[in-house]
């Protein structure tokens, strides 16, 4: 694989390379290779260009010696890059922001190894560090927090010893508690929500359960056993990926309704005048959908499909019967 | 990518590692090879190159050997070009390779990469997590988008409690991100809440913050003479600088979380809602229901009474049960859905 780096990129890996055997002593060519994220041809290349670097003046000489015989790399000199180079501004900010927002997450990490880690690094990154403090992240469980809090020591407690789990979830747009079994794989938090990731048996897929919608976890005297395919779900491309055979729908919404917008991913927003919106969305789940009509009220306006407007029309003439009588 | 490229620059941060004393333009011309000889062509070049290495954050200096030397010269000093000693415990490595993977892809992503680069190469092994993702634990997960450790499936540590993720999906994150680290001003448009057009703001950024997956962006609103808290999704376009870096200066005592979080949150005092709830039915009302009773009066229906705040909120929540739901108390409860369905009628 040839990915597109450039040439600041590979200086910056080649400056780390040299303290990085340094630092090790020796070290293998494919232990090296994974830990930079590159093949093993590619840090080849590496080293003997390191290797080739000549000064001219005032005499020609090479300041970097080093050997990789038998898979084995050695730095016998390094001239005076032996260390690696200070941390830069959004290096240091990017992993100290990390640090903080993992002490945000309640009922998470050692608190004191988190605190001496970002004061170690405070005082290594030196001044690069202040910019860190103008970003702060605040991270409040939903719901009852503590129940999820006792939820999530009871998935890791599971995890730790290899167990199957038992969850009742409640499922928002059927409105209905499911019962299945799942074999969890990781806790997450992602846009302000806590998510169990987990294989569920009886979808026998990846699924990812809103830890604020258990109703109840129990921990099976059962081992879990997911199969291969089980492996967790890339969240970097968007925790919902809709497919193509999901239902579309075409909703107008109002200047306060715009919300659904940033809420919910959409195929396609478009603006219409008085600051309205008409967006498209996909979703497997027309109940969902009906549901979130019937909580906009005049803020949104099911355009499509058909079958969908009956619907909502429906629900809302049955509701309102309910208030007259 | 260029070879010769790296190579120069590469032998130009070694030899001016190297030297103590300042080398001129020319010296390092003769020293480094890979440059030019016309003397247009190399200034041009010798110029790139010093900025690719600002950016990338070597501390060049510029200075004279004697107060009488007519050209510049150049070094990197040693103490301000590395990273201090650093030695972490095991249990802080560990939260080393929790940390990687929190910027996901997002914004900040590769920085967090190249910072882990470093440390590693300070001869520190950030442990790897089961069940993490790959992409994400190795340093070279920045440009390369090849495997990086071999640690996924069974093997490796769990990471325990819940693992956070900060996306940025703004557009106007990186920006503001940069605004707020050099103390620049910047304006953009914005449509507030409410509002069927958007209007431009100047802004004096302090800080920006993410508050339950949501960014922020709080500071002095130079139009409106007043601090000012703007959501980053309903930004409009592109945020623009309008001024240079250090022209912001944050006030003493500003703290940007509290700023966003009183924005936020409702100082609404909690309410007891009464409803009449279909049996079998309304299971997310009876989620946290104080009580529930069938009701004497209506068999089929049970009594919930639950806790609320805000009555938009909640009013939205009792209409979206439609027919399995009936707010019986209090009446501007009531009134609320009651709205809300007509309006889904109209």
């Amino acid at each position: 694989m040839t990915a597109l780096v450039t040439s600041t990129e590979r200086l910056q890996r080649l400056l780390a390379l040299v303290p990085y055997v340094v630092s090790r002593k020796a070290v293998g060519l494919a232990e090296t290779a994974a830990a930079f994220g590159v093949s093993e041809r590619e840090l080849v290349d590496d080293l003997n260009l390191l290797w080739c670097v000549e000064l001219r003046s005032p005499d020609p000489y090479c300041p970097i010696d080093l050997s990789y015989e038998g898979g084995e790399i050695v730095v016998s000199q390094a001239e005076s890059m032996g260390r690696p180079l200070r941390l830069a501004v959004d290096e240091a900010s990017a992993l100290l922001i990390a640090l903080r927002t993992l002490g945000e997450v309640p009922g998470g990490q050692d608190r004191s190894a988190l605190s001496r880690l970002i004061a170690k690094l405070e005082a290594a990154a030196g001044e690069a560090a202040s910019a860190s403090s103008q970003v702060a992240v605040q991270v409040e469980l939903p719901g009852d927090a503590e129940k999820v809090e006792k939820y999530a020591a009871q998935v890791n407690a599971a995890q730790a010893a290899g167990r199957r789990l038992h969850l009742r979830y409640y499922v928002p747009g059927r409105d209905e508690a499911t019962e299945r079994d799942v074999d969890p794989m990781r806790l997450l938090m992602v846009e302000g929500r806590p998510y169990l990731e987990a294989w569920c048996l009886r979808a026998e897929g990846m699924r990812l359960f809103r830890l604020d919608r258990v109703l109840d976890l129990q921990v099976l005297d059962v081992a879990a056993a997911p199969p291969p395919e089980a492996q967790p779900v890339d969240i970097g491309q968007g925790l919902f990926r809709p497919s193509p055979d999901d239902l579309r729908v075409e909703l107008e919404l109002s200047v306060a309704g715009r919300w659904v917008a940033e809420y919910f991913p959409c195929e396609s927003v478009s603006e219409l005048d008085d600051g309205r919106l008409q967006v498209v969305l996909r979703t497997p789940d027309m109940g969902w959908v009906r549901r979130l009509a019937l909580r906009l009220g005049e803020d949104g306006r099911v355009v499509s499909p058909p079958a969908l407007v009956d619907q909502v029309r429906e629900a809302a003439s049955a509701a309102l019967a309910n208030y007259v009588a | 990518m260029s070879k010769r490229k790296t190579e120069r620059l590469l032998g130009l941060v070694v030899c001016l590692l190297s030297t103590r004393r300042y080398l001129t333009a020319d010296q390092i011309r003769t020293a480094v090879p890979g440059y030019p000889e016309q003397d247009d062509l190399f200034k041009r070049m010798f110029e790139r190159d010093k900025e690719d290495l600002r950016d990338l954050g070597v501390p060049l200096e510029t200075g004279l050997n004697h107060p009488f030397d007519e050209d510049p010269g150049y070094r990197i000093r040693q103490q301000a070009y590395e990273l201090p000693e650093l030695r972490l415990e095991a249990d802080e490595a560990a939260m080393l390779g929790l940390a990687a993977q929190v910027w996901e892809r997002a914004k900040l992503a590769g920085a967090a990469a190249g910072a882990l680069m470093k440390l590693q190469a300070a001869g520190i092994d950030p442990a790897r997590f089961d069940g993490g993702d790959e992409r994400a634990a190795g340093p070279g997960s920045a440009g390369s988008g090849s495997a990086g450790s071999g640690g996924s499936g069974a093997g490796g540590p769990i990471a325990a409690g819940i693992q956070p993720r900060l996306g940025t999906p703004d557009p106007s994150f990186g920006s503001l991100w940069e605004a707020v680290r050099d103390r620049r001003p910047v304006t953009f448009s914005y449509r507030g809440p409410g509002r069927t057009e958007p209007q431009r703001r100047e802004l004096e950024p302090w800080g920006v913050v993410n508050r339950n997956g949501r960014w922020y962006v709080a500071g002095w609103d130079r139009a409106r003479a007043a601090q000012r808290v703007f959501r980053l999704s309903r930004i409009v376009g592109p945020v623009k600088f309008s001024g240079p870096a250090g022209r912001v200066t944050v006030p003493d005592g500003v703290d940007v979380r509290e700023m966003v979080h009183d924005r936020d949150s409702s100082p609404a005092p909690e309410r007891t809602a009464v409803l009449r709830v279909r049996s079998g039915g309304g299971v997310g009302l009876r989620r946290n229901a104080i009580s529930a009773e069938p009701d004497a009066e209506h068999p089929g229906w049970d009594v919930v009474s639950t806790r609320f705040t805000e009555v938009d909120w909640f009013a939205d929540e009792a209409a979206s049960f439609g027919p399995d739901a009936v707010v019986l108390d209090p009446p501007d409860l009531r009134d609320a859905v009651i709205r809300r369905l007509k309006g889904a009628l109209a």
